[in-house]
């Protein structure tokens, strides 16, 4: 198991290392010029040139590379002489249009996306899985039919379309939830839960919907398996069968879909984040595109991408926690 | 009283087809320390007989009717929650396919432990201890070290002798068997037969074997009754089924078996057909379809009448056939048809 994770890891590194490389080279051969991205309207060549020698984008390819990793791990000087600053580590690199370091947005950012995220899952899981298995127990019945349609209504609507409802309804119309925006758990802990529940419920209405089909039909799945008819033959309550016994086996697929919505999600859930206005990566994100911000793209590509890859190892990981039959080598 | 008395047992599901009656009216009793045996081909309700026994049908799509009664305990009208106590503790059962049948997620030990740990109240380790002892009965070496393997560790011999120390963990005094042999090597099937067999005379246990093998009724059986169509067509004792059965769907299944004695040139006689749909019962004799000799019987009394299930003759009550042929008739095409392949017929 330990040298089966060390591989993963060093196996990670280099996919990372490939992914760098790559998006490197995608941002560069793009017609825009970063350099003359980093001034606005009033921009002279001088001031272009300046800027270009300041970031070093006046240097060859893989020049600008290693600076970059070096950045990461050592951190980076921008500029020469009298003029320059530096970039402490992690440095991902610098927004000029921002005119902070990248590091610096998203140690800002990511909090607030993993706030709603951590909160949306928590929501969505208990929720999704719940109702899943409530269908599964009651197959065929109206009961089975109307929860499994009203989340088929709930994974169909787009969620800007459910959170504007929400802002309407909720918001606007009954006034039940105020419009306080983000505040940060430690400055008002009442503020802070009004301020994520609603995004916390949108987001968890889309995923929830998908997890109770998810749980509903590997449910009726192994609720014909021999194994189950044994736990009842052995006397077990109805309870521990469905929970213990059936839901064990459901598991897998479950922990896939969950570790993989997960990390997208802490990458930015960039819809509901607009809607609510929320300052988190997807906003970032949504930005920085928008700006063409380089610098911002690039690291939150590869953070994404990390995410993604954690993620696939902790899920293989417990795949082998979960189910005795999977080796992991 | 026996301890196991089931009366005129009636299963039926609801499908989009129509109502399958998997079992119409099936009777038998079986005593501690005796076993009866039911067989029949895929189809003919045998298993679903064992799952009302046992109150594994999901009561809100199968319609369970008559009587089960367990040393004198209603079953079939009793609450849901008293059957499941009985589970385990009272009854037990085993399956056809181990593999299958075990969680593949959780070690032997911990199954063992569960089942004990139901409905007695103890500690997990007094139970791990109860699950060692168990396993060593069932004749598995190294119980110590299989109580931490998975199913998937074990062989298919190993699996069944797991299923079954699951199924003894509470003492249980009635034993059903589901095909308990029939995913497993020959050799491994007579060793499964021979441990059920000791197993019996140390507990005295009332053993009901569902089984379509002829070879392992032989082995085990004290009593048989045969199932065709969702009902008993025959019934008695071993020897009664055996050396003088009577109705012509059990001469179709002995003469199905293969035999050593035979010759290599005599085929394997299979019953032409297949079995009736359970929806759409046939009117009279519910093997009337794939019955050779009807046409034994005067006018149409196969295609219009349900024979009853009637002894056979005054002395022996106990065996029951149910078929229009006269008796004197019934008689002689079973020497005809089993003469030649069974030594004795008496």
């Amino acid at each position: 198991m330990a040298t089966y994770i060390v591989r993963r890891l060093v196996a990670m590194f280099g996919m990372l290392i490939a992914l760098s490389i790559i998006v490197f080279l995608i941002f560069n051969a793009l017609p825009s010029d970063p350099a003359r991205l980093t001034c606005g309207k009033s921009c002279s060549p001088q001031i272009i040139e300046a800027n270009r020698q300041r970031l070093g984008l006046d240097k060859p390819l893989p020049e600008q590379y290693g600076a970059f990793v070096k950045g990461i791990f050592a951190g980076r000087t921008y500029g020469s002489g009298t003029a320059t600053f530096d970039c402490s580590v992690p440095c991902l690199g610098y927004s000029f249009r921002k005119g902070e370091e990248v590091t610096t947005l998203i140690t800002r950012a990511l909090p607030v996306t993993a706030q709603v995220a951590l909160g949306a899952f928590f929501l969505w899981m208990v929720v999704g899985i719940g109702i899943g298995i409530f269908a599964a127990l009651r197959r065929g019945t109206w009961k089975d039919r109307s929860v499994m349609g009203a989340a088929l209504v709930g994974y169909s609507f787009p969620s800007f379309f459910i959170g504007l409802i929400f802002i309407f309804l909720l918001q606007i119309k009954l006034k039940v939830i105020g419009f306080t925006g983000f505040v940060k758990f430690t400055d008002n802990p009442g503020l802070w839960f009004n301020g994520l529940i609603l995004p916390w419920i949108t987001l968890a209405l889309l995923y929830a919907a998908f997890y109770a089909r998810l749980t509903r039909n590997q449910m009726l799945e192994t609720l014909g398996e021999d194994y189950i008819r044994t736990a009842r033959a052995k006397g077990l309550r109805e309870r521990k069968v469905i929970g213990k016994h059936a839901l064990r086996a459901c598991l897998t697929p479950l922990v896939t879909a969950a570790g993989l919505d997960l990390a997208n999600l802490l990458g930015g859930a960039v819809i509901t984040e607009a809607v609510f206005n929320l300052p988190g990566m997807g906003r970032l994100a949504i930005d920085s595109v928008v700006d063409s911000d380089l610098p911002i793209i690039t690291a939150v590509t590869l953070l994404v991408a990390t995410f993604i890859i954690v993620a696939n190892l902790i899920v293989d990981i417990l795949y082998a926690v979960i189910d005795p039959r999977v080796r992991l080598a | 009283m026996s301890f196991l008395e089931v009366e005129d047992l009636r299963v039926q599901f609801s499908t989009d087809d129509g109502v399958v009656k998997a079992v119409d009216g099936v009777s038998f009793t079986v005593d501690k320390r005796r076993t009866l045996a039911i067989v029949g081909e895929s189809g003919s309700g045998k298993s679903v007989t064992s799952a009302a026994i046992m109150g594994l049908h999901n009561r809100k799509t199968a319609v369970v009717e008559g009587s089960v009664r367990l040393d004198g305990q209603e079953l079939i009208t009793a609450t849901p929650d008293t059957v499941r106590a009985l589970r385990g503790q009272r009854m037990a059962m085993i399956f056809q396919d181990p593999l299958s049948s075990l969680h593949p997620f959780y070690s032997v030990g911990d199954q063992l432990v569960e089942a004990a740990k139901v409905h007695q109240d103890l500690s997990t380790k007094a139970a791990l201890a109860q699950a060692k002892t168990m396993l060593d009965k069932v004749g598995i070496p190294n119980a110590e070290r299989r109580l931490s393997d998975y199913p998937h560790n074990l062989s298919g011999g190993m699996r069944q002798r797991v299923m079954i120390a699951m199924a003894l963990m509470n003492g249980p005094e009635l034993l059903i068997a589901d095909e308990p042999t029939t995913a497993l090597d020959v050799t491994v099937q007579a060793q499964i037969i021979a441990l059920l067999r000791d197993l019996q005379e140390e507990f005295g246990t009332a053993i009901v074997l569902i089984t379509h093998d002829l070879g392992v009724v032989a082995d085990l059986a004290d009593d048989v009754v045969v199932m065709y169509g969702g009902r008993v067509v025959e019934s008695g004792g071993v020897e009664d089924i055996y050396y003088r059965p009577e109705m012509p769907y059990t001469l179709g299944l002995l003469g199905s078996v293969p035999r050593m004695s035979a010759g290599r040139q005599d085929r394997l006689k299979p019953i032409p057909g297949s079995p009736p749909s359970l929806i759409r019962l046939p009117e009279g004799c519910v093997f009337r379809p794939r019955c050779p000799y009807h046409t034994l019987v005067p006018g149409n009394r196969c295609d219009t009448e349900r024979p009853e299930l009637l002894p056979v003759s005054a002395r022996n009550p106990e065996h029951g056939v149910r078929c229009h042929i006269k008796p004197s008739k019934r008689r002689e095409l079973a020497a005809e048809k089993l003469g030649d392949l069974v030594e004795g017929t008496a």
